[in-house]
């Protein structure tokens, strides 16, 4: 049965208010998750406050800001700040989203930051992706090919690689899976829309071999029949793509050979 | 034992169950059968509203409102009965979820019986 509320050692407490920059005029309140494994102690939302005249315009910079000059056990992902490696989705005053390129200005009141809902937490904002890796891994993400001719690259008409457009750029954040409800209640057995999205990118690849086997693979009542377009994929991806339509686009390439 | 499982061992499970297309037509058939049946069987169950019991006889005894409201017992019924699959399998699972799947379906079959056994008495 699915648990609908969180177990005892999983709620949340209101943690440690930090102290506020002295002298600073404008300053911003961060509500931050924290949690650490190590101390056996229930995660909790600690406070800071920032002094935005000295930071940087994104959430991601508040974050590096307060690692650097309040609390170095402040613990997140992140990497390139421009929105191409997807380490820093996080879930931002109520939306999976990237920290790196989501402005603090989109957000109005106390700036609250969370980890990805419905993943076990390794620590504070990090989510443990391990499985969402591997369900990505299993939807064979390359180019599956049998003929061994042209021996040089395959060459792909205008047309086909524009079908590709809104499906490449996905930088596996996780955002939308992570949004999902039917990921939050299946998450072990449905893909998710993240995995299915690139499914798609390869089944409707025309340089493909495999996409019978492709689709094959994806005949299943929680593969990919959990998705009941409830669209939270397409709202909040921070890339602008749209998961759900990818997937109806399986839905329908399935119909189609089978009726 | 389930931590020594690899990560894409658990990602794919036991494969793919080779169904889930039928299911997905099926809903889509019926969903588009409904469209139009439900405003058919409201303005026809709308007509006989009213009447004397013999008037109420006499019209689900014309072929149109009888075969209609028959029609839509079935298919808002099956359609019931999938959808609920549906909810099942999203949030019950284990023993719970094939119990729950069987009483789902002989409820839904025997209101199908029981509703065109009064169409028929109704009828003939």
């Amino acid at each position: 049965m699915v648990q609908l509320t969180l177990p005892k050692n999983s709620r949340i407490t209101t943690g440690k208010t930090w102290p506020k920059p002295e002298g600073a005029t404008n300053v911003r309140k961060f509500q931050i998750y924290r949690w650490n494994p190590d101390d056996g102690q229930n995660p909790r939302v600690d406070t800071y406050f920032v002094d935005m005249d000295t930071c940087g315009p994104m959430v991601l910079d508040a974050l590096i800001k307060i690692k650097n000059e309040i609390d170095p056990t402040l613990t997140f992902r992140r990497s390139c700040r421009e929105g191409i490696c997807g380490s820093c989705a996080m879930n931002i005053d109520g939306i999976n989203t990237l920290a790196c390129i989501y402005g603090m200005d989109e957000i109005k009141g106390d700036v609250k930051i969370y980890p990805l809902p419905h993943m076990p937490v390794v620590k504070d904002l990090i989510p443990d992706l391990t499985h969402f890796y591997a369900q990505h891994a299993s939807i064979m993400p390359w180019l599956e090919t049998k003929t061994n001719r042209p021996a040089k690259e395959w060459k792909q008409s205008i047309e086909d690689r524009k079908k590709l457009d809104g499906l490449y750029e996905c930088v596996m954040c996780a955002s939308c899976s992570t949004s999902c409800p039917s990921y939050w209640w299946n998450g072990d057995r449905y893909l998710g829309p993240a995995a299915l999205l690139h499914a798609y990118r390869w089944i409707i690849d025309s340089r493909d071999e495999a996409t019978g086997e492709r689709l094959d693979e994806l005949e299943d009542p929680f593969k990919l029949y959990r998705c009941h377009t409830i669209m939270n994929c397409a709202k909040t991806c921070p890339k602008g793509l749209n998961p759900a339509k990818a997937i109806a686009e399986i839905k329908k390439m399935m119909v189609d050979r089978a009726v | 034992m389930q931590n020594y499982l690899t990560d894409r061992k658990r990602a794919q499970g036991t494969g793919a169950g080779g169904q889930g297309t039928h299911h997905h037509w099926q809903m889509m058939a019926s969903s588009t059968a409904l469209v139009f049946l439900v405003p058919l069987f409201v303005f026809t169950f709308a007509a006989g509203l009213g009447g004397t019991y013999e008037e109420v006889l006499a019209y689900y005894s014309r072929p149109f409102p009888a075969i209609i409201t028959g029609l839509t017992l079935v298919v808002v019924i099956i359609h019931l009965v999938r959808e609920t699959q549906v909810a099942i399998e999203d949030y019950v699972h284990g023993v719970a979820e094939k119990l729950s799947l069987m009483a789902v379906a002989a409820f839904g079959y025997t209101l199908i019986a029981a509703g065109l056994f009064a169409l028929v008495k109704l009828a003939l």
